[in-house]
């Protein structure tokens, strides 16, 4: 135990007298998260809309108004001819067009079922679906409007049977995309500095050849991987509580659950990120390969984690494959603690699931640092 | 081989003992039927030109490489059965500068000495011991990068001694080193020897391998001589070692 101790008080030293690092573990990751909850907004604004008016009717303008009225939209031109908007979304001119047939208003008065058309650019799936979502909504409420000074204007009882969606979000009531990011940041900041200084830490000591050394004396294996183990548990932790507190008065993000459980929960998750990057600083002979291969587990992990897409629509062989995946196991549990309130019944599954997977990566980095060639 | 007759005997106080030890790396055989014993507290030298298998052997009898096969006990433990306890036992010092660059003589005398499991006031007497004695008092706080190359492997060999080993493996401790230094260095050996550590060296350098009790001359992978460097000289009408060594090597 004693000789753990020397290990981290070391790590601890070295750590402090790296001036390229200490910048790095520090300062980047607190600049990424300000500039990244900014800049990585799923939230599309300014859509350049085009209508095309075959009705030029009241009613009509009064749709027309309503898009031009909303902050999602931009409206670009409102033209006669559906073939003029056909050329404006090929060009890029606009992102979508709606089509407002002839007759509108005499239709919606005489209480007859009209159709418009959306025609979205869906080059980029997603945000093509975030539109037709935003147009939806803009329409639905327009017609809510129409029916409701319709009805009054006529009599109560001709009332049509009418479907309305009624949503409602929970957790995150205004849909406010920071309290969705800022907690996903936060994971990918840690796994980054977790991964790379110990994939980094164990083949750099092969490099300069103090390994050698360290293999002569009788320090065990594993007092060795957890007394480099532990300085950087360390760093995470506190890279994780500036960026929650970040979080927290610079972006308003509510903390809902118990913060005891998320450190927890944390703690879990540095143990399983530092033994992948330990495995591979002794699998690796120079840091260079040790970089190569923490980048390529890192984008893997990072990319089918469900930061940047929802989990639930990738494949089912990629969700079996999550299952090894501690950055997945860690975002969800992070969001639910954060955001959902949910307490250790609720993520039970996830967080042993991530132990046993730490122990497992642990072990095998242990059995991969060999003291005898 | 060239051996003097009581080469084997003695067997009680042989700190190291080598029988038929054989190291391969796939098809290639790097140490081929080492025997040899080295005896407490002598000053033992290890010759041969690069790639001769002085470093292989080297390595297996500090256990950190798996031998293939043959016996050998180092300080009474079995390098096969028990590399691991070999180590608390020894002192190891290879051609690679292996203290800390970023951290300070002080620092690095710690580590060393923590991780062999001494008590704080253990490692602070032994550390005061050696910086004393290299008059290194002042560079106490230095970053071991500021210090020159001389003053580093002198400290090199202090870490490795500062668990009180009974024996020290040294691969090549005075390469890239002045001839002053190489003198001090040697000193220091000598001291360590007298009392009663018992001195591995590897080296290059002819004029050390005069100052060694004994000496082995390694070539392909075989010992091909093993005798005091008097005895060799006489025995093959050599001028000095350095003739022993090229007629050796030469023949081969």
């Amino acid at each position: 135990m004693r000789k753990i101790l020397f290990i981290i008080q070391k790590e601890f030293l070295q750590i402090s007298r790296n001036r390229a690092m200490l910048p790095i573990i520090f300062a980047v990751p607190l600049i990424q998260l300000v500039i990244l909850v900014h800049a990585a907004t799923f939230e599309i604004k300014n859509i350049d809309i085009a209508v095309v008016d075959n009705d030029l009717s009241m009613m009509s303008n009064k749709l027309t108004d309503k898009f031009n009225h909303s902050a999602f939209f931009q409206l670009r031109n409102i033209v006669s001819d559906v073939n003029e908007a056909k050329r404006q979304l090929e060009m890029n001119e606009v992102e979508v067009f709606i089509n407002i047939p002839a007759n509108f208003e005499k239709k919606m008065i005489a209480q007859q079922k009209v159709e418009i058309s959306v025609v979205v650019d869906a080059v980029n799936s997603r945000n093509a679906g975030l539109i037709s979502g935003y147009i939806k909504e803009i329409i639905e409420n327009y017609n809510k409007e129409i029916f409701v000074s319709l009805v009054s204007d006529i009599t109560q009882n001709k009332k049509p049977a009418k479907i309305l969606t009624n949503k409602s979000y929970w957790y995150n009531t205004q849909l406010n995309y920071k309290n969705f990011m800022v907690p996903g940041i936060l994971v990918i900041l840690v796994t980054l500095i977790g991964v790379f200084l110990s994939a980094m830490n164990i083949v750099r000591e092969k490099e300069i050849g103090t390994i050698e050394q360290l293999n002569v004396t009788p320090l065990g294996k594993f007092q060795f991987i957890i007394g480099k183990l532990v300085p950087f548990m360390v760093i995470g932790l506190l890279e994780f509580s500036i960026g929650l507190l970040i979080g927290k008065f610079a972006f308003q993000i509510p903390i809902v659950g118990s913060l005891f459980l998320l450190y927890g929960v944390l703690i879990i998750f540095l143990f399983t990120l530092l033994a992948v990057g330990f495995l591979i600083s002794t699998l690796n002979n120079t840091q260079q390969q040790a970089l190569l291969v923490a980048y390529f587990f890192m984008m893997l992990f990072l990319l089918m984690s469900g930061l940047f897409t929802p989990i639930d629509s990738i494949p089912e062989w990629a969700r079996i494959l999550n299952k090894i995946n501690p950055v997945a196991y860690f975002l969800k549990i992070n969001r639910m603690i954060i955001l959902k309130g949910s307490v250790l019944t609720d993520i039970f599954k996830d967080v042993m699931s991530l132990f046993v997977l730490g122990i497992i990566i642990l072990n095998l980095a242990v059995f991969r640092y060999k003291k005898t060639v | 081989m060239i051996m003097p007759d009581s080469t084997l005997l003695n067997f009680d106080s042989n700190i190291i003992q080598v029988k038929n030890l054989v190291k391969k790396f796939g098809h290639f055989t790097a140490n081929d039927n080492l025997t040899f014993h080295v005896e407490k507290g002598e000053i033992f030298g290890f010759l041969g030109a690069n790639g001769a298998g002085k470093t292989t052997a080297i390595r297996q009898l500090c256990g950190l490489l798996a031998p293939t096969s043959g016996q050998a006990t180092v300080a009474g433990i079995d390098i096969f059965k028990n590399p691991e306890k070999v180590k608390e036992r020894i002192g190891y010092m290879s051609q690679r500068f292996s203290l800390y660059d970023d951290l300070t003589v002080w620092e690095n005398l710690r580590f060393y000495g923590g991780i062999y499991g001494l008590s704080n006031k253990i490692i602070k007497d032994r550390a005061d011991y050696f910086i004393n004695k290299l008059g290194m008092g002042k560079s106490r706080n230095t970053l071991l990068r500021d210090i020159p190359l001389g003053w580093k492997q002198k400290l090199a060999f202090s870490a490795a001694l500062l668990h009180h080993p009974n024996i020290v493996f040294m691969d090549e401790p005075t390469g890239g080193v002045d001839p002053v230094t190489r003198r001090q260095f040697w000193e220091m050996i000598y001291q360590t020897a007298e009392e009663g550590i018992t001195i591995f060296v590897t080296t290059h350098y002819m004029d050390e391998a005069e100052y060694c009790n004994r000496i082995s001359i390694m070539v392909d992978g075989r010992i091909v001589a093993l005798d005091t460097p008097k005895a060799l000289v006489k025995k093959l009408k050599a001028r000095n070692i350095n003739e022993v060594f090229i007629m050796l090597a030469r023949k081969e």
